[in-house]
């Protein structure tokens, strides 16, 4: 740790400087993750690379250079893009409102020409900056108090709502924890955290009651007695329990589950793609993929610590949350510990969108250790 | 500057460590949480696991066949194609009864008993969709399975029975379970395509035919769908057993033919064995119908036609034995010493008892008979005087002892015991003391006996034995060695010289139909006119009414008992034609014949006729 203390407070760095400080050890975490995805996916198709497999590898080769690249460019050009990208991020979420595409009943697409975006997956990289941005230039005593606590609140209770109001709520609720966490790291006063908590209580209390939509009701009834209704809504989880349970230690064998294989598990490419896993590899396998998520987290959240600068430290911290959350909200739902909301298991689960956000996170945190050392201006205004 | 610094890296440290324990805690618990489920539960979700992988069905057994004596199949198998319904499979029942029937037809009522049985059944056993389908139509349906959700193609048995309505009342039918039926102790009951045995041999040796049921492992998708089967010899079905009858296929339809438009019935039995040959009540009824489920207005013809084609008249029938009893009498008289062979009895025509005024069937009587003329010409008067003088305690036990009153069924259930009366049956039954002129009426098999068809070939072939002949159906089920019955050979030889009177002698009652017509063989028989309603004294000194003159249901029942070679004895036939007129008539030709198809295919018989054929071409050559 001292060794980073005392070190010299970077204002430029070639590009050579910038190769040489690359965390491998972070890539090549990545890179097992999204390993296992395609083993996964493959075994899943029957043991074919099409037509799954072999584009999620692809895909993640092509988000690693980019996440490389994104790295390498100069910090001050993250922190000078984070409050345009948040501004063009809410008025995608206020586009979505208005003329976005319903699918599944939700309205979360926005269609632009030949591609569709998820404006609230840009938002989650978007908050997570807006926010880091404002606390760097923040004083510590500033940014313990309640004066100071009303513009963070609004950057995130306005995507949040508009999220809510899509409806997605699992979405909302991973925006909402990943910029309070980022609020309480930037050092809340924990009287404010008290009073924030009981408020978010009764609010959350009050929306349960009044605000869900039926479906969501249904998912948290049936979440609540799964086996009550075995074909109906509960079905879903009832099965992933049986994949998971049914794998026993060592699992059924790759290309052996049957859960999987015979189509008695739901979504099993993308959102419960943990328990395809879990059936084949077993506990043996689940806890590697716990490990694995931990020691990514682990090394994020190193590289948080040892950043020089506070946008640096809290982005990463950021960073780390919200991939955090995905995995943590992803493996209750799919053990019925918590309903299903549709949360994917980043890097393993199949689909480009979730992906590419998780790269470009990582590409944050990756640029933050390549630049740990670099001095940060102050930043009073929209861009610097 | 650097204390700022230095306070927010601080913070941030100590609130990173603070969020991290939080974060290690939550993967913790998810860890133990897969721990549980995926150690410590894990034998029970694999329990549930391999519930979702494997399902077994049921492989019903193939159902025995129902053979004649010579091996030819008289119920056997052909392909059912048909569609089951797996009733949890299916999403939405009316869409998929909109599919099917753009592939195969389907009828309002058969939508009708599919909802009915979907309501029945538990939802986890299948239900029949169609079943008896064309190729065409099954192929048809099996290419569009993709789009019909929980419809399962299935080959499975249609029962077949080639001879139809002849062979009905005796091989019965199969069909669907009865609902009252207790399903528990086999699950093949519950196959909605198994079949069981409904009536006659079908039913009495279901057991047997049923065979046992296997089980096929099949591995399933979610959908339902059989991904793979998984089949082992060890679970492999068993298909019943065949079941052998004595009946000759050929000659049971000879028969049918030869009582066709009739309301009749016919058994043979092979005096030395007592196997049954041919056992036939007419008319029939097209059991296959029954196989495949039959309609609710052909099942109403049949129950509501008059000449009762569901019932079995020739193990369940009751008709009064009328004169085919008297050789019986004749024998019994001898037997008791009331009488011998040479006795003459003067009939005038009626005899008088007491106040009451009993009839011989012939108007100006037969003037004096012995009893060989007294069988012969089936004289009433004669046996009026034998039973007054046997009295009703012994004509009862000698018919007793020639079978009547025993319900002979055969195995196959539906058999009758008759009735053969006497004085305590009457008080019981009437509360009166029974009267002469009832014993008198008993003498010429009329008034309370009844006597089943089959009881009557029995009886002949007692006559024609001396033994206790047994009759029996199904192979395997042979009645032991008979024993004698104890009547003497003299006695006998008369009564059966009667009967070999009433065919051969010029004056005989059955003599005009002329003979066996198998070389020089003779046949024995014995004509019966069964009265079924009482003649008037004012219709009688008028003139009684002719057969043709009366209507179907109160003309009198045509009874003819036979059997052949008169010397050796090797079969027994008796024929009831219902409402058949004279018995001699009506019913002593088909006997005849019918006995004459019997004899051509017995050996023995036929190494006489080859014999005395030989030598009557001797000289001509």
């Amino acid at each position: 740790m001292n060794e980073f203390r005392v070190a010299r407070i970077e204002r430029t760095l070639s590009l050579g400087a910038k190769v040489a400080r690359i965390n491998w050890l972070l890539v090549v975490l990545l890179c097992l993750a999204a390993m296992i995805g395609v083993a996964v996916l493959y075994s899943i198709a029957d043991g074919s690379w099409t037509p799954r497999a072999a584009q999620h590898a692809t895909r993640f080769g092509v988000f690693l250079l980019l996440m490389l690249g994104l790295a390498l460019i100069d910090i001050r050009w993250w922190m000078a893009l984070a409050y345009p990208t948040y501004l063009v991020a809410l008025l995608l979420l206020i586009g979505v409102e208005l003329f976005g595409v319903k699918v599944m009943g939700a309205q979360r697409w926005l269609d632009v020409g030949p591609i569709r975006i998820q404006p609230a997956e840009i938002m989650k990289l978007a908050l997570v900056l807006a926010l880091a941005r404002y606390y760097h230039g923040l004083a510590v005593e500033r940014a313990t108090s309640l004066r100071h606590i009303a513009l963070p609140a609004l950057m995130i209770a306005a995507p949040v709502l508009l999220i809510l109001h899509q409806p997605d709520l699992g979405t909302a609720m991973l925006v909402g924890a990943t910029g309070a966490a980022i609020v309480f790291l930037a050092g809340l006063s924990w009287r404010i955290i008290t009073i924030g908590a009981i408020t978010g209580l009764i609010g959350g209390v009050a929306f349960l009651i009044f605000g869900l939509h039926d479906y969501q009701r249904a998912r948290i009834e049936t979440f609540l007695n799964p086996e009550r209704d075995p074909l109906g809504a509960g079905y879903h989880i009832l099965q992933s329990k049986i994949a998971l349970g049914s794998g026993g230690l060592v699992g059924k064998g790759f290309l052996g589950g049957t859960q999987s294989h015979l189509n008695f598990l739901p979504e099993k490419q993308t959102d419960f793609v943990f328990t395809a896993l879990g059936e084949e590899f077993g506990f043996i396998g689940t806890l590697s993929v716990l490990v694995l998520f931990m020691l990514i987290l682990f090394t994020g959240m190193m590289i948080a610590g040892r950043a020089r600068h506070s946008f640096g430290r809290l982005a990463a911290a950021g960073v780390c949350v919200t991939f955090a959350l995905y995995v943590l909200v992803n493996i209750s739902m799919v053990m019925g510990l918590i309903p299903v909301v549709g949360v994917p298991l980043p890097l393993i689960s199949y689909g480009g969108t979730v992906m590419l956000t998780v790269m470009i996170g990582f590409a944050l945190v990756m640029n933050i250790h390549i630049h740990r050392n670099s001095e940060l201006p102050s930043g009073r205004g929209f861009f610097l | 500057m650097a204390r700022r610094h230095e306070d927010a890296s601080g913070l941030f440290t100590r609130r990173a460590l603070v969020l991290s324990g939080a974060g290690i805690t939550a993967f913790g618990a998810l860890a133990a949480r897969l721990y549980k489920l995926q150690i410590l539960e894990s034998d029970r979700y694999r329990g549930l696991s391999d519930k979702n992988q494997f399902n077994y069905q049921l492989l019903p057994p193939s159902r025995g066949r129902i053979l004649d004596r010579d091996g030819v199949p008289l119920a056997k198998n052909a392909d059912n194609f048909r569609l089951l319904l797996e009733p949890e499979q299916v999403p939405d029942l009316d869409d998929l009864l909109a599919r099917l029937s753009k592939i195969i037809p389907l009828r309002d009522d058969m939508r009708e008993r599919i909802r009915k049985s979907l309501k029945k059944r538990s939802r986890s056993s299948a239900v029949v969709l169609a079943e008896n389908l064309d190729w065409a139509q099954f192929a048809a349906a099996n290419l569009h399975l993709p789009e019909l959700p929980g419809v399962r193609p299935e080959v499975g048995e249609l029962r077949v029975y080639p001879d139809g309505p002849s062979m009905a009342h005796v091989i019965g039918y199969v069909g669907r379970v009865p609902e009252s039926m207790d399903t528990e102790d086999d699950p093949l009951l519950r196959h909605p395509g198994f079949r069981i045995g409904r009536t006659g041999a079908e039913k009495a040796l279901d057991k047997k035919l049923r065979g046992h049921a296997g089980a096929l492992k099949v591995e399933v998708s979610a959908l339902g769908r059989v991904v793979r089967e998984l089949p082992d010899p060890a679970t492999s079905a068993r298909p019943g057993d065949d079941v052998v009858l004595t009946l000759d296929q050929r000659i049971q339809n000879f028969a049918a033919g030869r009582l066709k438009g009739q309301s009749a019935a016919v058994c043979a039995i092979d005096i030395e064995t007592g196997a049954v040959p041919v056992l036939l009540s007419t008319p029939g009824f097209d059991p296959n119908l029954f196989a495949k489920g039959i309609s609710g207005p052909d099942y109403r013809a049949l129950l509501e036609d008059e000449f009762k084609p569901l019932f079995n008249k020739a193990l369940g029938g009751t008709y009064p034995p009328a004169s085919c009893i008297k050789p019986v009498i004749a024998l019994a008289a001898l037997q008791q010493g009331v009488t011998d062979s040479h006795e003459r009895v003067r009939c005038t025509g009626k005899i008088k008892l007491g106040d009451r005024e009993f009839h011989c069937w012939k108007r100006r009587g037969h003037g004096p008979v012995n009893m060989l003329g007294a069988i012969g010409k089936s004289c009433d008067i004669y046996f009026y005087e034998m039973a007054r003088r046997l009295g009703i305690d012994h004509i009862r036990d000698a018919v007793h002892a020639f079978g009547l009153g025993t319900n002979f069924d055969l195995g196959l259930g539906g058999g009758n015991t008759g009735l053969v009366p006497d004085q305590a049956w009457k008080r019981a039954r009437f509360g009166t003391s029974w009267s002469q002129g009832e014993t008198l009426i008993a003498g010429i098999g009329q008034g309370y006996l009844a006597a089943t068809p089959i009881q009557l070939v029995v009886m002949t072939a007692r006559l024609a034995s001396g033994r206790m002949v047994t009759p029996y159906l199904i192979k395997g089920q042979e009645p032991p060695e008979f024993d004698d019955l104890g009547f003497s050979t003299a006695g006998l030889g008369a009564a059966r010289a009667g009967m070999v009177a009433v065919t051969e002698a010029p004056w005989g009652t059955a003599h005009r139909m002329g003979g066996l017509g198998l070389g020089d063989l003779k046949m024995a028989g014995k004509t019966g006119t069964g009265q079924v309603r009482r003649i008037t004294k004012i219709e009688r000194d008028d003139r009684v009414r002719k057969n043709n003159e009366l209507p179907w249901a109160l003309r009198d029942h045509a009874l003819f008992v036979t059997y052949a070679p008169a010397d050796t004895p090797r079969y027994a036939v008796s024929v009831v034609v219902e409402h058949g007129g004279g018995g001699s008539v009506a019913a002593a030709p088909p006997a005849r014949d019918i006995l004459r198809e019997l004899l051509k295919e017995d050996p023995v018989t036929l190494a006489r006729l080859s014999v005395t054929n030989t030598t009557a071409k001797g000289p001509a050559t």
